[in-house]
């Protein structure tokens, strides 16, 4: 296809880019960020900040790059004295009408109007002692509210209700300076992917009610993961402040979540930070479970597989990690063996304005792993099984009622007080997914990795590193690295 | 001017015709006075061949942009894939513009049959009238006509439908009318796509002005070579334009003249000049969107696209509205400010935040509180306004106030320093 694309240089920079791309878009391939507030590649355009303009050679006045699709031979020019002349004039007359409340505003350091005002706005301000426009804090549903004096009418808001969400209760209010972003009287911003628009805003007008005044953009750490709350697996960022999960935002994934994730999932991290963890390996002693080290917790395990044969049954986590489901069934190799596990369900909630992209039934984020790797769905009948098998390992699975006449071992995150677990021989302290690094396997069967974002507590590892290490000393894996 | 007295005799009386004859209303006076001949001609021909005379004649837009019509005619697909549609605005909304008003008044069958001919040469099976919400007389007349020219069966396949505005004047932008027809803000679209290529309801659409479509019979009628004979100056202004004169002059209202024709004999002669023991200070040629001329522009101003051009304005819709030495220029710039900034759809940054800001700059100068920067100011701002947004609200805010520091400095200047008192503003 080469002989299809179109040349075109931005900034000096030839790049090749397919026909009908815009030149926003084009101008990323060649390293340039056109400043912009309306434009999202995930909303129809709107070109109504008109801060992406850009000088194009022959054209008889300023383009805006989101809604200028290229031409073979086109000059962009985004440095340019009359480009940045416009793009100064637009920051000035967004800054006008804004509160300037930066200090106490949740979007700070994740701003983009900070950022560009801050790159090439003006210092100092015109508009001398006018008042500014002044609107109250509105409460739009759940999760997000809107300030409408720091909104700078982009209407991304709008757009993703519209055309994404499909449920369009937002719009735009009033006209001229005295316009704001309104909700239908009768509508809550209540969808179940509605959180979206918290971070589609570009300034700290719409906000989480969940996030608020929790942490400083530039106090977060960000790590890359899979968010657990379905079976899509939407790629999510966690972002951390002092070792504590305190949000979870979409990370962008064109061919699973584009740049949304629904609110269960946004909601899906507290759990990540419980502070009833199991912290140290247990092993049963005169009858009660008892702390020690890892060195006699793997001398035990190794000690009742050893001395063990016939039936093995693993119940798991569907959230586990796809290595540790592998070597939770090599470590049971040697025995007849049935894996299970079973899986929440809840409601389906697709997102109407992306094909195949939903909050999906099966609330489980490694189900399809667990399965490709011989585990089945018939829960039930594994649980039967476990009462006379002479080893039965539970990966993570607290709420599971097992009960066996052979050795009970238990890897997992925690132990109530009420869980069947509590009867095991061995419990090995593991990490949660926050914790570890790992892969799951979405229902599409796409495998994705998460990363670890925050250390575990105590002596806990990561369920890989306990199985593997187990699993090595028996001769079937490598040694964990 | 016509209705209500008998045209000047400088005066080409081709749309005007029947203003104030009451029989030309009714479907039968119409037909009368040589009504719909025109449209059965049109019937008769090719879209094609229409088009060639409409473009043949020189016809150029009438709204405000002086677009070549048959050449907007022509940019309509050949080959039809889609349903077409005709626009006709008749939101005529521009401040000292009122002559698509006395148009729709008194001859509302001139704007149906043009309205025919234009969809059949651009091959639209529907055409929409959108008329100003507050034109409530226009309207009942047009209704009125539409039924009766219906029950006469006079259209043949075309639908004629009218349709009523809010009350916005962004919906006189010809693709904001288009989303206010389609039941949506009334907020004009980005362009590309143009309309003939995607317009109402995305699908290939013209739209026109009343007076343009109004202009079609005729020259069908009378022949190409006739309209584009009426011509005084520049041959590529043709035709005869209404202009809607206000403000201070002893006759207000719609003169008809050739194309090229003096202003200063249209403010003089016709119209009778400023009242007594007055002078002439300043004129707006084309609504309150085009800069302002003072009295040496406005008195060597001919009225053709280029004439008002050349002069440092625009013909725009032809709203002529005239400033006599009693008149606070300073106020009437503030007046107009007040206006774009209270007509902004609030789409792009420069226009929502620009015409508001340009409007408390201009309050605070009357109240005498203004700062000789403030000069300065308006100017940067009007040049930021200018030709960066989706549509010309922007820049039509910003023109009056270019073209009002320019030529009226020292008016400002007195209020900043006190020489004059200060206004109240309400």
């Amino acid at each position: 296809m080469p002989d299809q694309l179109i040349n075109l240089i931005v900034d000096g920079v030839p790049v090749s880019v397919a026909p009908g791309t815009l030149v926003i878009e084009a101008a990323k391939q060649a390293g340039v960020l056109v400043p912009h507030y309306c434009y999202h590649p995930g909303l129809p355009v709107a070109g109504v900040c008109r801060m992406c303009l850009v000088e194009i050679e022959k054209a008889p006045k300023l383009q805006i790059a989101c809604a200028t699709t290229v031409t073979e031979g086109m000059v962009v020019k985004t440095q340019s004295a009359p480009a940045k002349d416009a793009r100064k004039s637009v920051l000035e007359f967004l800054l006008i009408n804004h509160p300037l409340d930066c200090p106490i505003c949740d979007q700070a350091g994740e701003c983009e109007l900070q950022d560009f005002v801050f790159q090439e706005g003006r210092s100092g301000t015109r508009y001398g002692e006018y008042a500014k426009r002044f609107n109250p804090v509105e409460d739009f549903g759940p999760d997000v509210l809107y300030v409408p004096n720091r909104c700078i009418l982009c209407t991304r808001c709008v757009r993703f209700m519209d055309d994404v969400a499909q449920e369009p209760v937002l719009n735009v209010s009033e006209r001229g300076d005295r316009a704001y972003i309104g909700i239908h009287p009768e509508a809550r911003l209540n969808h179940p992917w509605a959180g979206n628009v918290v971070d589609l805003c570009p300034v700290g007008s719409l906000l989480s009610k969940d996030f608020l005044h929790k942490a400083r953009a530039w106090e977060l750490d960000k790590t890359a993961s899979i968010c657990t709350g379905c079976s899509q697996g939407c790629s999510v960022t966690l972002d951390t402040r002092d070792e504590v999960v305190v949000r979870v935002r979409p990370r962008p994934n064109l061919d699973v979540n584009r740049y949304f994730i629904c609110d269960h999932g946004r909601a899906n991290y507290r759990w990540m930070n419980r502070g009833d963890r199991i912290e140290a390996p247990l092993v049963r002693r005169d009858g009660e479970l008892h702390a020690t080290d890892w060195d006699e917790a793997f001398a035990r395990v190794l000690g009742i597989l050893r001395g063990a044969s016939g039936k093995a049954v693993a119940l798991v986590s569907p959230g586990a990690s796809t290595e540790a489901l592998d070597l939770a069934r090599r470590l049971l190799s040697a025995f007849e063996w049935t894996g299970a596990f079973q899986v929440v369900m809840g409601e389906e909630a697709p997102l109407p304005g992306v094909p195949n992209l939903a909050l999906r039934a099966e609330r489980a984020p490694n189900a399809k792993g667990a399965e490709q790797l011989g585990y089945t769905r018939d829960y039930a009948a594994a649980v039967k099984a476990a009462a006379s098998a002479a080893v039965v390992l539970v990966l993570d699975d607290p709420d599971c009622p097992v009960e066996t006449a052979g050795a009970l071992i238990y890897a997992g995150t925690v132990l109530p007080p009420e869980t069947a677990c509590r009867a095991a021989q061995v419990v090995l302290p593991i990490a949660n997914v926050a914790e570890e690094e790992g892969t799951f396997v979405n229902r599409d069967g796409r495998a994705q990795k998460y990363f670890q974002a925050k250390p575990a507590p105590g002596m806990a590892r990561p369920a890989a590193w306990v199985l593997g290490e187990l699993a090595a000393a028996l001769g079937v894996a490598e040694a964990p690295r | 001017m016509g209705y209500p007295n008998k045209p000047h005799l400088k005066e080409t009386i081709v749309l005007s015709q029947h203003f104030g004859d009451a029989d030309a209303r009714t479907f039968k006076g119409w037909t009368k006075r040589g009504g719909y001949e025109a449209l059965s001609q049109a019937f008769k021909m090719t879209p094609v061949e229409v088009i060639e005379v409409v473009k043949e004649s020189g016809l150029r837009g009438r709204g405000g942009a002086g677009f070549p019509t048959g050449l907007k005619w022509s940019f309509m697909p050949k080959e039809k894939k889609k349903p077409h549609y005709l626009c006709v605005n008749a939101d005529e909304s521009e401040p000292g513009t009122f002559k698509d008003r006395e148009i729709m008044r008194w001859t509302p069958h001139a704007l149906l049959e043009g309205t025919a001919i234009a969809a059949h040469a651009i091959q639209a099976e529907i055409a929409y009238i959108y008329i100003r919400g507050e034109f409530t007389e226009p309207w009942t007349i047009m209704e009125k006509a539409l039924a009766e020219a219906n029950a006469a069966n006079v259209f043949g396949k075309i639908k004629i439908v009218l349709h009523r505005g809010a009350g916005a004047y962004i919906c006189g932008e010809e693709t904001a009318l288009m989303n206010s027809i389609e039941g949506k803000r009334g907020n004009p679209r980005i362009k590309p796509p143009f309309p003939a290529a995607a317009g109402l309801f995305g699908m290939p659409t013209t739209i026109n002005n009343v007076e343009t479509l109004t202009a079609v019979p005729h020259i069908l009628k009378r022949g190409a070579a006739w309209y584009k004979g009426l011509c005084l100056s520049n041959p590529k202004s043709t035709g005869t334009k209404l202009f809607s004169v206000c403000g201070h002059v002893q006759r207000p209202g719609n003169y008809e003249v050739t194309m090229g024709f003096p202003l200063k004999d249209l403010l003089y002669e016709m119209c009778g000049g400023v009242p007594a023991g007055r002078t002439l200070k300043a004129c707006i040629p084309g609504g309150s969107s085009v800069p302002i001329l003072n009295r040496e522009e406005t008195e060597r101003t001919l009225l053709d696209y280029e004439g008002c051009v050349a002069a440092g304005s625009m013909l725009g819709s032809g709203g002529v509205i005239v400033f006599d030495d009693s008149t606070d220029m300073v106020y009437q710039i503030m007046r107009l400010a007040r206006f774009y900034a209270h007509e902004s759809c609030a789409q792009c940054t420069q226009c929502r935040e620009g015409t508001a800001w340009t409007t408390k700059i201009m309050e605070r100068i009357l109240a005498g509180q203004g700062k000789m920067q403030d000069l300065d100011l308006l100017l940067d701002l009007s040049e930021n306004m200018t030709g960066k947004t989706i549509c010309v609200l922007s820049d039509s805010c910003a023109a009056p106030v270019v073209s009002g520091i320019k030529k009226f400095k020292n008016e400002f200047e007195d209020y900043i320093t006190g020489r004059r008192k200060p206004v109240m503003v309400a």
